[in-house]
């Protein structure tokens, strides 16, 4: 480690996914000096580069939005904002397009434009090239590690590490946008190693709240080796060590249920004779990602039977996350705004998956509303000298006790078994949650106890707190939603429970709290 | 995993340190040195990113592979991501038209599945 930089900016973006992508062009387009800071490169990390938003795309004919966002409303267990659905809807539909001078849009097959999907790689790459344009500055391999909050309680800035160059930094700004993504606790998701749950850590340092953190149950199917995107995978058959195909239901709960029952028992195996025929010629094509692990492995995945793996996807294609307490994107902490998968996107998916479209079109809106929002107060508060700032951070910083090393591995490996075992997140019940919980209460004191590290590896121990903290959310809010919506499922309390369609609050470090939201942000504003 | 870089066709240009996502890479006097392959999310994305096409990274994420170079190297595995991807053919258009058939093509293995569902289900009443 060497010594810091210091710098200050209107609006700091923490994240460098499509949400951090699309904040930094919405704040830098209105004159706001603009720094995003991402702990990989942007382009190439966070869940959206090696996926294919597919986003929700609604035309603007009113009868048809209102079905569509009706129909969601219900489809997501009445947790859902029906007008927070119309606005990502009508900010996705004329957003998207602008990115045409730098993403070369496919044909849509009738003359026309495909916009609705977009491949990772070339997405990022293209967002990327219009945030600098619109004269934001980013910086690589920067990971946060904690905020800075002044004496009123609001947010700041933020510290943390440059690992290329071996440099921690700090930068003040009155403005701070935490777009870090979901959580998957490093099951191996595709994309998602560096998702592991920082944003959620920091905010709640600064006394940011979390909702939703229950509906973190979700699942992606893949071969056992790799995590893949899953296109060539929706019409498989399974079959269990004897050759026995597995009757499952196509989707849903049950779904990974049967799949992880047998997958307890042992291997499971996939075949793709029943795949549309049009797919295997140009499968390299659409997803060239996808072919590699098993043309690699001298696989021929559509003619072979080989064994899988359900990969867990955490709060990525679940939907818990920061609180959101108006309509500009603001949490429960002034100056810290949250946008995509770092916010919770119950607003618009409810208690179920917003995973295929809803998902990046939350992503999208959030990064702009939150941008335009954060630099509204930068440039309002720019004049004003920056106040004392404290560094918020807590755990693995300050330890209480005698300073230990402390075995990432073995906490990371524990948090994975507790959060995507099949056991524990396919068959939730008090018994098993308490038990859950207990143990992680054990690495959360263990960390906070004799925890200690510095520039690179204070950025690794901090994923693991952070990946702790996540996971002793989710559990704690599951414990306290006694009933099955959504993606959450408890097998000792199944059916909705009548009075349940309230969001869940949760949050805390050492203490933690869980609280039904009483009443929507719109009612306490009157 | 990540597992070789071949030092001889790497051009030193550094682009797979800056891009790799989980910090994998540290730059070398010539090529770079896979630092930290236990960091590696086999994302592909060092592949995309070499104008060289001297990475290979191998097919299981949860371990290290042992691989021979030379039989790499003649397997017509390098390079390719790169080609599939159309990001070797920069000036050439339509590399993203088949990409709306995705959905389409998602929804009907789902639908198979669905129907295949239906008719077992029946079938065991
Ligand atoms: C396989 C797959 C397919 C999907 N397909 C669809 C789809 O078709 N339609 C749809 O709507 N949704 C889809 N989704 C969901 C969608 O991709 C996500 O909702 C969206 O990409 C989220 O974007 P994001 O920017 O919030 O997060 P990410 O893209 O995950 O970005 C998070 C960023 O935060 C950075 N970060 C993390 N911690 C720190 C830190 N401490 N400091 C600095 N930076 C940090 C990471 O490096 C990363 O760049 C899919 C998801 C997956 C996994
Ligand atoms: S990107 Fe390729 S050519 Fe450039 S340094 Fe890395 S391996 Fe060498
Ligand atoms: S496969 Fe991805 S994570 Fe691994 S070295 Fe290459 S870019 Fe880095």
């Amino acid at each position: 480690m060497s010594d810091g930089v210091t710098v200050r900016a209107d609006v700091l973006i923490i994240g460098g996914g499509m949400a951090a992508a699309w904040a930094a062009i919405a704040a830098a387009k209105t004159g706001a000096s603009t720094i995003l800071v991402d702990k990989g490169y942007v382009g190439t990390s966070g869940v959206t580069a090696t996926a294919g938003p597919n986003h929700w795309w609604v035309p603007p004919d009113p009868v048809r939005r209102r079905e569509i966002i009706e129909r969601k409303w219900a489809d997501g267990f009445e947790l859902g904002d029906p007008a927070w659905m119309e606005r990502i809807i009508d900010i996705t539909w004329r957003t998207l397009p602008d990115l045409a001078r730098y993403y070369p849009f496919g044909s849509d097959g009738r003359g026309g434009t495909y916009y609705s999907g977009v491949r990772g790689a070339e997405y990022m790459r293209a967002l990327r090239t219009y945030a600098v344009a619109a004269g934001a500055r980013i910086l690589d391999h920067h990971p946060a590690t904690q905020l800075l909050v002044d004496q009123d309680g609001a947010v700041a800035g933020a510290c943390g590490h440059a690992r290329l160059t071996g440099q921690d930094w700090k930068i003040h700004a009155p403005a701070v946008i935490m777009a870090t993504g979901g959580c998957a606790f490093r099951s191996g998701l595709i994309g998602s190693h560096g998702n592991s749950g920082d944003g959620y850590l920091l905010a709640a340092e600064a006394g940011a709240e979390l909702s939703g953190m229950e509906f973190s149950i979700q699942y992606t199917v893949s071969p056992a080796w790799a995590s893949t995107r899953t296109l060539p995978y929706g019409a498989a058959r399974y079959y269990d060590a004897r050759g026995v195909e597995i009757i499952q239901p196509p989707r849903g709960h049950a779904h990974y249920q049967a799949l992880g029952a047998a997958l307890l028992e042992g291997p499971v195996y996939a075949d793709l004779i029943d795949a549309p025929v049009e797919l295997p010629p140009i499968l390299h094509d659409i997803q060239p990602f996808t072919p590699p692990p098993f043309v690699r492995k001298g696989i021929d995945m559509f003619k072979q039977r080989w064994p899988i793996k359900l990969f867990g996807e955490g709060t990525i294609r679940g939907n818990g996350g920061l609180r959101i307490v108006d309509d500009m994107c603001g949490t429960s902490v002034t100056g810290l705004y949250a946008a995509g998968d770092a916010a919770t996107r119950e607003l618009v998916t409810g208690a179920i998956s917003g995973g295929g479209a809803v998902n990046s079109a939350w992503a999208l809106s959030s990064g702009q509303i939150a941008g335009a929002a954060a630099a509204r107060r930068g440039l309002a508060l720019r004049g004003e000298a920056a106040g004392k700032a404290r560094m918020a951070g807590t755990v693995a910083m300050h330890p209480r006790l005698t300073e230990q090393p402390i075995d990432r591995k073995a906490i990371e490996a524990d948090v994975d078994h507790h959060m995507n075992g099949y056991q524990h997140a396919l068959w939730r019940s008090e018994g098993q949650l308490t038990q859950s919980l207990a143990l992680l209460d054990a690495h959360w004191r263990m960390i906070g106890d004799h925890g200690r590290a510095q520039g690179l590896a204070l950025v690794g121990l901090r994923e693991t707190a952070a990946m702790v903290a996540t996971a002793r959310w989710c559990t704690a809010a599951a414990l306290a939603r006694k009933e099955s919506r959504g993606v959450h499922v408890r097998v000792d309390a199944p059916g909705l429970d009548p009075g349940g369609n309230v969001r869940l609050l949760t949050g805390g470090l050492d203490q933690l709290w869980t609280r039904p939201e009483s009443r929507s942000y719109a009612e306490a504003a009157e | 995993m990540i597992a070789h870089i071949f030092d001889d066709l790497c051009n030193g240009c550094n682009s797979c340190v800056t891009i790799c996502p989980t910090h994998v890479f540290d730059a070398g006097n010539s090529a770079p040195v896979i630092a930290r392959p236990d960091q590696c999310q086999t994302c592909y994305m060092c592949e995309l990113y070499c104008v060289s096409d001297a990475i290979y990274v191998g097919p299981d994420s949860h371990a290290a592979e042992i691989i021979d170079p030379e039989t790499i190297r003649a397997s017509g595995h390098l390079g390719r991501v790169r080609h599939d991807h159309g990001w070797d053919r920069p000036d050439e258009a339509g590399h993203l038209d088949h990409y709306r058939l995705l959905g389409p093509l998602l929804q009907e293995g789902g639908e198979t599945a669905a129907q295949r569902y239906r008719a077992l289900a029946t079938s065991r009443e």
